[in-house]
């Protein structure tokens, strides 16, 4: 697998830069980042993007992680996009609500460089 | 009644403000890249310049806030992005970041509170010309930790 394009989706633009720098220490090469402040933009960037890989949170205004999943689910254009959820909502509920939607991993805050490349390396088929 | 409340507002404290440190604590080591150094709260009060704010509900109702003067939450916010901070916005941002994964990470300690605490979106205000006040009563577990000698607030006030 070349180079990645990742869409990063969370309300923090201080947590998008801190996730993409995540993305780079654990050796994965971006091609290009698109950012998204909820889930309802994160839904649009998807219709004029082609992205390999989201990194989202849950707790975000307007259209929270949860629902942006549900309906990315739903989208032809987004179908086989590993999702992993970056979030400080930690408990197995939501863990279970987020894996069931369609998300593919599950990295809760505070999180390390080495916690993003174990979640996120075997969703794009790479190895550690 | 009342006195079933306060037993129960003693327990929180000396029980949960452990946890609560230990929370920012963690927060400020993986994320900032800094450890802090925990001070209690009488000796060290910091000009609350700027202050976060997450709001908790359903199994535990109230707020967490994070204070700290000017200064401090630009250094922090500078430690988090690794680069220069370029407005006041960005600092503003890393101050709520801070603030909400503490609540996180507070919440996901506790036992018994699986997915039925919710936290808001965090808001951040900056200008220490303010008071506080909450119409709730209820218990208050305030902490002060040092973040590079400066003093941060780091505030829990729980609904009854």
């Amino acid at each position: 697998m070349g180079k990645t394009t990742a869409l990063i989706v969370d309300d923090s633009s201080v947590m998008r830069k801190i996730v993409e720098r995540s993305l780079r220490q654990a050796g994965i090469e971006l091609e290009k980042v698109v950012e998204a402040s909820n889930g309802a933009e994160a839904l649009a960037a998807l219709q004029n993007n082609v992205v390999d890989l989201i990194l989202c949170d849950i707790n975000m205004p307007v259209m929270d992680g949860l629902e942006f999943v549900r309906q990315a689910a739903a989208m032809e254009s987004a179908k086989g996009i590993p999702i992993v959820m970056i979030t400080t909502e930690g408990s197995e509920s939501h863990v279970v609500q987020a894996l069931t939607a369609g998300a593919r991993g599950y990295i809760r805050k505070p999180f390390t460089p080495d916690q993003v490349k174990e979640h996120v390396l075997p969703v794009l088929g790479k190895k550690q | 009644m009342n006195t079933d409340t306060s037993l129960v507002t003693r327990s929180h404290e000396e029980n949960w403000l452990p946890i609560l440190e230990l929370a920012a604590e963690e927060v400020f080591e993986i994320m900032v890249g800094c450890r802090v150094k925990v001070a209690g709260q009488s000796e060290h009060k910091p000009n609350e310049e700027f202050t976060a704010m997450v709001g908790l509900a359903g199994a535990l109702c109230g707020i967490l806030t994070v204070g700290c003067d000017a200064k401090t939450a630009g250094e922090v916010a500078q430690r988090m992005l690794g680069d220069t901070v370029g407005s006041q916005e960005q600092v503003a941002d890393a101050l709520g970041e801070i603030c909400n994964m503490i609540a996180g990470n507070f919440k996901n300690k506790l036992a018994g509170t699986d997915g039925r605490c919710m936290l808001s979106v965090p808001t951040v205000i900056s200008g220490g010309e303010y008071s506080f006040h909450s119409l709730a009563e209820g218990s208050c577990m305030e902490t002060v930790v040092l973040f590079e000698g400066a003093p941060i607030a780091v505030r829990l006030q729980l609904e009854n």
